[in-house]
């Protein structure tokens, strides 16, 4: 491949070189190199034009061109035909070095394909493929290699390069007992680490999955534009026949005069920029949004997620980042600070969210004894010598207490010695770039925001005032949740759902866009989602609005450009103001802007 | 049935859209996409000879562009 780009290369040099002396140089002289120019740039794509007519590929671009360039020459228009192909020559190899460019740079952005695995058997490292790790294994791990399944760590501690898998660019520490995802690079330290998944369902699987089911959903704009360059190359062959013929015969118009302008139609029959340079801005969108940890599935989502008027979002996990903070203390028969205290004792050793609340908002002290953690309901212990329960409402029903109405979701009993001593109440925290998030989005004149959730009103209202959502239902039940995504499909407007693909895959399905944020959580939520945040963060939402607005707005141009342009030398060139140099602007110029203007789409600086 | 394939030697998109084209219209195919950007072909099926119509798809990939090559695992 190389060497055919050095050949490449060389001739279009040759024919460059022989093209500058031919004008240069007088009478017979200029003929020679001006035939050599079209020659060694030339002699490729008339052997291919032949070779065309023999495979039935009768309005190839190969053919158009050689039959424009020598049409140029039998008229006497020597540097017209040696122009015509030595600048498609050139058009063709910077639309290559394009295309080739785009593909390397995304091809970078998805290259988290572990190579290999290395699995410890009896002490023993044994080498082997990603795939065929089951779970159970275990891995060995090294600096500089790549984790090739998800799974926990054994022993040892590094630092992990996870920039790839969720954009995040700060290496995270990580120690015994920690997850690793898989395509994190481990930047120091041997690991030890136990299998969770396989290949296939570890995120680097469901990633690439992801990225390379994206090629079915091609943008309708691609779809119009193919469809439209099948027709388009035959109407100006024809008309360019037509222009040859019909004015000589029927007015007795010089022949020569309108074979010219004939001619001139074939230089800009190809469609070839105008078919590249849609795709190539969506393609280039797409990288710029994988940059930033976004996953989109094809064209076609892009092109609607620039239309977006609507965005449903669930409340848990997604306007809200999964961590509790305690927000009310009702203590029967004590103060509220010595509940807490108590509280905080009896749950220090829980890994559970609300216990971390719990301890984060008191400083405690006192002794605590014989801690026992009971699963599903929740911690019980000795604190100052008397006997403490907390948990949620099953344990004070199994302990036999009958609980007051307590009007809030996520709220701890406290038992004192077997008495009820009030509950806690806590409140998960909205997000931190949760606000600025919904404003840019309003910004971007998306009208309607919808929260929904399961949980019960008063949290709700909470999370609606401080993010200053207007339309909230609360205390939903899944199915709840698809009826209200069903009506607002219905109404017609572009909705997007976003939640955190853990339970609603049925109404990510349901949404024109479904935006599942923190990752790959689930093989569902990849199905059925189509675009997945591969960070844990609420801000990529209103960036891949920008960015797929972007994306089409160039795409947009360079129809409109290219088409336009196209359209006005095929008038003036019939009219015969527009020679061939114009047309190989409108032909060669035209493709090497809209491919500049394509590329454009990859650097998007938010 | 479903399956995905890559391309090789495919250097123009307006081929490729020719070729998408073409395969679409074999009996044998309900629904290709052929992506000229991730150079990746998307195949889906109900054929009981499904390496008779890889073999269609091939032609039609050599008629447009003769160095053309899907590659068959």
């Amino acid at each position: 491949m190389k060497c055919l780009r050095n050949r490449i290369t060389a001739e279009l040099v040759l024919s460059a070189v022989c093209f500058v002396l031919g004008i240069f140089l007088p009478g017979v002289w200029k003929t020679i190199f001006l035939a050599a120019a079209w020659l060694v740039s030339g002699y490729h794509v008339a052997i291919e034009a032949v070779g065309g007519i023999f495979r039935g590929q009768l309005l190839d671009e190969n053919f158009l061109m050689t039959v424009a360039s020598i049409g140029a020459f039998v008229l006497g228009d020597f540097a017209e035909g040696a122009a015509v192909m030595l600048f498609f020559r050139i058009g063709e190899q910077f639309e290559e070095y394009a295309v080739n460019r785009s593909r390397k740079s995304i091809s970078a952005l998805m290259d988290i394909r572990p190579d290999k695995a290395v699995l410890l058997i009896g002490g023993e490292e044994q080498e082997c493929d990603p795939e065929d790790v089951s779970v159970g294994d275990i891995l060995l791990i090294k600096p500089g290699e790549r984790v090739p399944v998800d799974g926990v760590i054994l022993e040892g501690a590094g630092a992990l390069d996870t920039s790839h898998i969720t954009g995040e660019a700060q290496p995270r520490d990580v120690r015994e007992g920690d997850p690793v995802v898989s395509g994190c690079i481990n930047l120091s330290g041997v690991l030890k680490v136990r299998a969770e998944s396989t290949y296939e369902h570890s995120a680097v699987g469901r990633i690439l999955e992801l990225v390379e089911s994206a090629s079915d959903k091609k943008a309708n704009t691609e779809r119009m534009i193919t469809k439209f360059a099948h027709i388009y190359t035959p109407l100006v062959v024809g008309s360019a026949v037509l222009l040859a013929l019909l004015p000589p015969l029927l007015f007795g118009r010089p022949f020569g005069e309108w074979v010219k302008r004939a001619l001139t139609f074939l230089v800009i029959s190809c469609p070839c920029a105008l078919v590249i340079s849609v795709p190539l801005s969506f393609f280039g969108g797409m990288g710029a949004a994988s940059k930033r940890g976004i996953v989109v599935k094809g064209g076609l989502v892009l092109e609607q997620l620039s239309r977006l008027e609507q965005v449903v979002l669930d409340k848990t996990g997604t306007l809200t980042d999964g961590t509790f903070a305690v927000s009310a203390v009702h203590p029967v028969g004590c103060t509220e600070e010595e509940l807490l205290r108590i509280v905080a004792l009896a749950e220090q050793y829980s890994a559970h969210p609300t216990a971390k609340a719990i301890c984060a908002c008191v400083d405690a002290a006192g002794s605590v004894m014989d801690v026992e953690e009971i699963p599903g309901y929740g911690v019980s212990a000795f604190v100052d010598s008397i006997s403490v329960h907390v948990g949620n409402a099953r344990l004070m029903e199994r302990e036999g207490i009958t609980l007051p109405a307590v009007n809030s979701a996520t709220c701890l009993h406290v038992l004192l010695n077997g008495a009820y001593a009030g509950y806690i109440e806590l409140r998960d925290q909205i997000r931190t770039d949760a606000e600025a998030s919904l404003r840019s989005l309003r910004e971007q004149s998306i009208q309607r925001i919808v929260m929904l959730t399961g949980d019960v009103p008063s949290a709700a209202a909470h999370v609606a005032e401080q993010l200053r959502i207007r339309e909230w239902h609360s205390s939903l039940l899944p199915q709840d949740k698809v009826s209200h995504l069903e009506s607002a499909v219905a109404s017609g407007a572009v909705t997007a759902f976003v939640g955190d693909g853990v339970n609603d895959a049925p109404v990510l399905a349901m949404a024109h866009i479904g935006i599942a944020m923190g990752g790959v959580g689930s093989d569902a939520a990849v199905e059925a989602s189509d675009v997945v945040i591969l960070q844990d963060r609420l801000s990529a939402l209103p960036e891949a609005v920008q960015i797929a607005r972007r994306t089409m707005k160039i795409a947009r141009q360079n129809i409109v450009f290219a088409l336009g342009i196209k359209l006005l030398v095929l008038i003036l060139g019939a009219m015969g103001y527009a020679g061939m140099w114009l047309a190989v602007f409108a032909d060669v110029g035209v493709s090497v802007l809209a491919i500049l203007n394509a590329m454009r789409c990859l650097s998007y600086r938010g | 049935m479903k399956k995905t394939y890559r391309v090789e030697n495919l250097c123009c998109a307006n081929c490729a859209a020719k070729i998408e084209r073409a395969i679409n219209k074999l009996d044998a195919v309900s629904q290709a996409t052929l992506n000229f950007m991730t150079l990746r072909l998307t195949v889906e099926s109900e054929t009981e000879n499904w390496d008779g119509m890889m073999q269609e798809i091939q032609k039609a990939f050599s008629k447009v562009e003769p160095k053309s090559k899907v590659i068959v695992k």
